[in-house]
């Protein structure tokens, strides 16, 4: 669990740094049922790992899968007094907690007489009630807050089909860019994916081919590096069958 | 019971590095997280301790809470990202749009 959680400190992509939480979160759940608290080891599953992990990774999928921590130092020296500041935290904080004398463990059986739910139903309806209600104040609150600040106008207006086709055939008159689909990416014996270029007749790549998504993300198979199988390929096969 | 709390402490402590260390903002984010998880474990124990409910009241709230945050936060994170086309939080250090 631990190791997990450190693993939130050095995983270089985000998403791993995702996965790492998800694994303590579902050990801490593990941990509240071992501890008397059924009713949390099932919140903490449904709400944590279900929703708040969740909408962790459809963000990382919104903002981007492929950003991740760049190692450049704005301030400088920040990263080794931020790590030695910590870890004088958290040795001075085990020790202390070493030093206190906690007493003997109650335990929750006679909390959880009625069951586990019961009790804290009867905590957070009776003198709890107040801050309950404010909760629900919280909660709607933050979804009003969320679908506001998500929330982005339409700069320009609507184009239509009609449009695009009006668009197309004046750009064929002016420029005579054909107005039809563009040519479908290579397919080929080898490698038929989106990110490797059709060849047009005479043999070179044909640039409309590939998507602009493909390219702008540097994923395009490059015109060099030829899928199509060679000569020496073939001669490279038979050598190495062994 | 010690042992629980020293894990919690160890959680809250790497929390804690995390949030001073790391640039993106949402592994940032996922950091605090850790942080109040740790609490929440710490609370739990306590209320085993003390033989009564209330630690485990003061974690559900601590839950709903968390949750609301991080609906607040991932927007804030999206609608920053929207305007500068990154979530690392050296470029957010200038508060204009």
């Amino acid at each position: 669990m631990v190791v997990a959680a450190l693993g939130l400190l050095f995983a270089r992509k985000a998403v791993h740094a995702a996965l790492c939480l998800a694994v303590v979160m579902i050990s801490l759940a593990v941990l509240y049922a071992a501890q008397g608290a059924p009713f949390l080891f099932a919140v903490q599953i449904i709400v944590y790992t279900g929703a708040i992990m969740m909408l962790f990774l459809f963000v990382l999928m919104l903002v981007g899968i492929d950003a991740s921590d760049s190692l450049k130092e704005t301030i400088k020296g920040q990263r080794l007094a931020a790590t030695v500041v910590g870890l004088l935290f958290g040795v001075t904080a085990v020790l202390a907690l070493g030093q206190t004398v906690t007493g003997t463990v109650v335990g929750l059986r006679e909390a959880n007489q009625h069951g586990n739910p019961y009790g804290l139903a009867e905590l957070l309806f009776g003198p709890y009630v107040l801050a309950f209600e404010f909760t629900s104040a919280l909660l709607i609150t933050a979804a009003l807050g969320a679908m506001v600040l998500a929330h982005r106008e339409r700069l320009g207006r609507r184009i239509t089909q009609a449009e695009t086709a009006e668009r197309r055939m004046r750009e064929y008159a002016e420029t005579g860019r054909h107005p039809g689909n563009p040519p479908t990416p290579g397919v080929y014996a080898r490698h038929n994916a989106v990110d490797t270029p059709a060849l047009l007749p005479d043999g070179t790549p044909a640039e409309d081919s590939v998507s602009d998504t493909v390219r702008s993300r540097g994923q395009e198979v490059p015109p060099g590096a030829s899928p199509l199988p060679t000569a020496g390929d073939a001669r490279r096969e038979e050598d190495g069958d062994d | 019971m010690t042992e629980y709390l020293t894990l919690s402490l160890i959680l809250f402590t790497i929390g804690a590095v995390g949030v001073l260390v790391r640039r993106n903002a949402i592994v940032v984010f996922m950091c605090i997280e850790l942080m109040l998880n740790a609490t929440n474990l710490a609370f739990v124990s306590f209320a085993r301790q003390n033989g009564n409910l209330d630690g485990q009241v003061a974690a559900f709230f601590v839950m709903v809470v968390a949750a609301a945050e991080v609906v607040v936060g991932l927007a804030i994170i999206v609608s920053i990202y929207r305007t500068r086309r990154s979530a690392s939080v050296d470029d957010a250090n200038l508060l204009r749009g």
